[in-house]
């Protein structure tokens, strides 16, 4: 196995340990597919409160709560739970609340359900728009150092930054 | 006087919301308070500013997740989340959440006027039978009040202090819209006060 591809498997750990490193303790979430390794860690961790949310905004509130109450959060999602936020990014970005978003992509390379291609075409542009600060994985091996990147601008400088994780890192869903 | 009482079959309310707001807040200690946007972050400001206090201006739906990371990053203190049906309702998934995570230092509480206030007074879906209270029961609150009169309003006062959270109340008012009293908008400010009178 090269390199790359050993990369490849580990990505999700690596993420995860960034998150221990930089002190994560409210994971809220809406599951995905890409994320399922992630979310296991997480929750295993008594350190960690895991949060399965029914919308992906209400993980917005939440982690600005956190961040009132001393703690640091990061927001897990799909692609297309990005449009299911936009009105309340505004909570962050009105009041400066760090907030550290992890977004596996769909609709990008390969996809196989076009349902996911709009918001896989305009996640990043909208992320923009409403003031986030976008990072982007598109090789597994630089996974912990754009997550850690990505936390160090939300947290030290109270600002809303998302990592778009490539759908082509994840891998695209097979359906048969 | 409320038509929308009269098609619930119900007596009009009474209760006034300021009143209700003073209640909720009166000798607070160190309670935590988020307040939701419009009408409910007027009548907490009215009753008087706090540092321990989070008023939303906008991010409607939002107030009572915000309480849940809150209360789950201070388990020791308790929180309170002051919303109006409007807000509530824009945000009814929450209520699935939090009653999953049973934060035990967690209130929510709607000041119910079967109204958009802020927009010019139209009616909301609890106008029409929309239970709140069965709602959050539904989802898995063990501690539920629906609250209509002085009696119910007494009641639940020192529930929302001492009992085991999560609790949701749905109180309700009288649609009258008393003067603004308005508190600071400038959410850096609000945020930065909460977290220094909370962490130092």
């Amino acid at each position: 196995m090269n390199s790359e591809k050993q990369a490849s498997y580990t990505w999700p750990d690596d993420i995860y340990n960034a998150l221990v490193e930089e002190k994560i303790r409210q994971v809220p979430y809406v599951p995905d597919a890409g994320h399922t390794r992630l979310i296991e860690r997480c929750r295993a961790n008594p350190a960690m409160k895991a949060v399965v949310l029914t919308t992906e905004e209400e993980g917005i509130g939440m982690l600005a709560g956190a961040w009132l109450g001393g703690e640091r959060g990061v927001l897990l999602m799909q692609s297309s739970g990005v449009g299911n936020c936009i009105n309340m990014l505004s909570l962050a970005t009105v009041c400066r609340f760090p907030l550290l978003m992890l977004v596996t992509m769909r609709g990008e390379w390969g996809e196989f359900n076009p349902w996911q291609i709009p918001m896989g075409k305009g996640t990043g542009p909208i992320l923009e728009e409403a003031g986030v600060l976008v990072h982007r994985i598109d090789r597994a091996e630089d996974a912990a150092e754009t997550v850690q990147a990505a936390a160090r601008i939300a947290f030290n400088s109270d600002r809303a930054a998302a990592v778009l994780i490539a759908q082509r890192v994840i891998g695209t869903k097979v359906f048969k | 006087m409320s038509g929308a009482s009269v098609k619930s079959g119900k007596a009009p309310p009474v209760l006034e919301r300021r009143a209700v707001m003073r209640a909720l807040v009166a000798e607070r200690g160190d309670l935590l308070v988020v307040s939701g946007l419009g009408s409910t972050t007027y009548d907490l400001a009215a009753a008087g500013d706090h540092p321990l206090n989070f008023y939303l201006w906008g991010a409607m739906g939002g107030a009572a997740m915000i309480g849940l990371g809150l209360a789950l990053a201070q388990p020791a203190r308790r929180v309170l989340v002051a919303t109006g049906d409007g807000e509530m309702l824009m945000g009814l998934g929450s209520l699935a959440t939090i009653a999953v995570q049973r934060p035990k230092n967690l209130a929510v509480v709607v000041i119910d006027n079967e109204r958009y206030a802020e927009t010019g007074l139209q009616e909301t879906h609890t106008a029409h039978g929309c239970d709140l209270p069965a709602m959050a029961a539904a989802v898995g609150f063990d501690s539920v009040h629906a609250v209509r009169n002085e009696a119910e309003l007494a009641a639940l006062l020192p529930l929302l202090r001492r009992a085991p959270g999560p609790l949701f109340a749905a109180i309700k008012v009288t649609p009258d819209r008393p003067p603004f009293v308005l508190p600071s908008n400038d959410g850096v400010y609000i945020k930065n006060r909460l977290r220094e009178a909370l962490l130092g």
